[in-house]
């Protein structure tokens, strides 16, 4: 008959734990980040070296995707929300209220199953292949394969990225999803035939990137524009940042992030680039 | 007052604690009937609004094979036709138990009528162990090995309901298994022996008497295993595709309720229309699981008629 007694002890100990532990950060700063998963190495490892620093500021990155950061944004229940994608390109999100900072740049290339052997595409070939006119590899100079489409699930930023640029508005061949870029990079080193897009960063040796129009996927090309298919990475804030909020993000545009973490990861330092986009996809160059 | 009329009436130590016991024994309960009626509100609520707010046909809903809920068609009715995900839901929960049910109960009369002490000793662990394992880790094992294999065999990409129903077979036949030992068990010991006595063989009196009395026990841990495969997400997910296409054999591409739903949550907003119809996924997910639950009850109570 005791044990009703201890079991509701524990449970008052515990939340005075909970609550003590959350008196403790009180003490320090706190920051909660949360969305994209495209953007979450580089937040986690600035957020990493920041709390490094500055002891007792505290950067908490979580994932969930682009929609997840938005979302959470909007309702003020983080700091700052990850995305791949500009506010206004999702439906139910007020952008207005939003405050974007774009702190880098990620390219994304088409990846192919090594065993195909196309090393050149046209942008009018892979919009072919993902809008469903194209179905054998046969059709582009490749073996007599059937083409197999990986998407990223709808509303992932890459895929959002790739669509816009690649398919232009025209609507994509219903196909196979995929949760994660890993997962994605794992399928098509296996299936025969496979096709998908990644950043550039996950690209290793199982998988064959092309050329597109004879461009190669590189940082430098994705700099002036001659790749097109790149995606600015925002860290967006409601309103304008303040406190903990507006010291990291000054942190994040600082060289020691913007030149030493970012190539290390993969992302192409804003600064580097040679042209902007606007949301319209207006390319302009930056006189310097 | 004497001492021994005031101590009858006041209340004892015991009364005390079990007045106390059963205080906080009422509000655990109605903590935990509240989660559910919280749960089942919260899920209706959105689940519902893709019909109500966004104005989507209900039969639409369930009868349409266009699943791309970020654009429209050319009515302007957004695409939200959930068929293709409710036919391969269903098609790897019932292709799973077709496939574990004979296994199960194989396992089963091999552990309580044809070797019980053996089979209890290497049997019973091992499907103890296989309840155990982490879905991520069946599906992993889905993705590498299974996946490949279907592809070789079959062709095409490997993924399908072919490769799910695998996964789903292997995760669901330690619980069928389980509780078809416990149905089997629960036939009396003088079943066998009239049985015996009327010279039936051992396989008779499986057959005739110890599985026909055990049926609404099977019948309720086929109902279980299915109601497991149909609720399953990441193992399912790992291996089915996900692709949105009602499913022309059992390896092209499918998508399940579950896995469209853990693939788009993270990447729609909260009160959009892509997040809404998720939701009427998700309430489609838990009335069938209310349903399953039912049938539970109602083989139960029927069995529970005949004997």
């Amino acid at each position: 008959m005791k044990k009703p007694f201890l079991l509701i002890a524990m449970l008052i100990a515990s939340i005075v734990g909970l609550t003590a532990c959350q008196n403790v950060s009180k003490q320090g700063e706190s920051i909660t980040i949360v969305g994209s998963s495209a953007l979450q190495p580089l937040v986690e490892a600035a957020g990493e070296q920041y709390s490094n620093n500055h002891l007792g500021k505290f950067v908490n990155v979580q994932g969930g995707g682009s929609g997840t950061g938005l979302s959470q944004i909007q309702e003020g229940a983080v700091a700052i929300g990850n995305s791949d994608v500009y506010a206004e390109e999702k439906s139910g999100i007020k952008a207005k209220e939003l405050v974007d900072h774009r702190v880098a740049v990620v390219g994304i290339t088409p990846v192919l199953n090594k065993k195909i052997g196309v090393r050149n595409l046209t942008m009018a070939q892979l919009k072919a292949i993902f809008t469903g006119e194209v179905t054998n590899w046969r059709e582009l100079g490749g073996p007599d394969l059937p083409i197999v489409i990986i998407n990223r699930a709808q509303g992932s930023g890459s895929r959002l990225t790739f669509e816009k640029w690649v398919l232009k508005g025209a609507q994509a061949k219903q196909a196979q999803e995929q949760e994660s870029t890993g997962m994605v990079r794992q399928i098509v080193a296996t299936t025969p035939g496979a096709i998908s897009y990644m950043a550039f960063s996950y690209v290793d040796k199982t998988v064959a990137s092309v050329k597109v129009n004879g461009v190669k996927p590189t940082d430098q090309n994705v700099t002036t524009n001659r790749w097109p298919i790149w995606s600015y990475e925002h860290m967006y804030t409601k309103g304008q940042p303040k406190g903990l909020t507006k010291q990291f993000l000054a942190y994040v545009y600082s060289s020691a992030v913007q030149d030493k973490v970012l190539p290390k990861l993969g992302y192409i330092p804003v600064a580097k680039m040679q042209v902007t986009r606007s949301l319209d996809g207006h390319v302009r160059a930056i006189t310097p | 007052m004497d001492p021994i009329r005031q101590r009858l009436l006041k209340k004892s130590r015991q009364a005390k604690l079990e007045k106390r016991g059963r205080l906080i024994g009422l509000l655990c309960i109605s903590l935990i009937v509240l989660v559910v009626v919280a749960i089942f509100y919260f899920v209706a609520s959105r689940g519902l609004a893709t019909f109500y707010h966004d104005k989507v046909n209900l039969w639409d809903f369930l009868t349409k094979q266009v699943w791309n809920p970020g654009t429209k068609d050319s009515h302007g009715v957004p695409a939200v036709g959930a068929l293709p995900m409710i036919v391969g839901s269903f098609l790897v929960t019932i292709f799973a138990a077709l496939v574990a049910t004979p296994f199960a109960i194989g396992a089963a009369i091999f552990m309580t009528e044809i070797s019980p002490r053996r089979g209890m000793r290497i049997l019973k662990p091992v499907t103890e162990l296989l309840v155990g394992i982490p879905s991520v880790v069946y599906g992993f094992i889905g993705l590498t090995v299974v996946v490949p294999v279907i592809r070789r065999l079959f062709g095409g990409t490997g993924f399908g309901i072919l490769a799910g129903t695998c996964v789903l077979f292997v995760m669901i036949l330690p619980t069928v298994t389980s509780m078809s030992v416990d149905a089997l068990k629960a036939v009396p010991r003088y079943y066998r022996d009239a049985s015996a006595a009327l010279g039936a063989t051992r396989w008779q009196t499986i057959y005739k008497v110890v599985l026909r009395a055990a049926m609404p026990g099977l019948l309720t841990a086929i109902v279980f295993g299915m109601a497991r495969a149909f609720g399953e997400a990441l193992a399912v997910q790992m291996v089915i595709g996900n692709a949105a296409l009602m499913p022309h054999n059992l390896v092209s591409p499918a998508a399940t309720l579950t896995s469209v739903l853990t693939l788009g949550i993270g990447n729609t907003i909260m009160g959009s229309l892509e997040n809404n119809a998720l939701w009427s996924l998700a309430l489609i997910l838990l009335l069938m699981s209310l349903v399953f639950n039912l049938v539970i009850r109602w083989i139960g109570r029927k069995g529970a008629v005949k004997s």
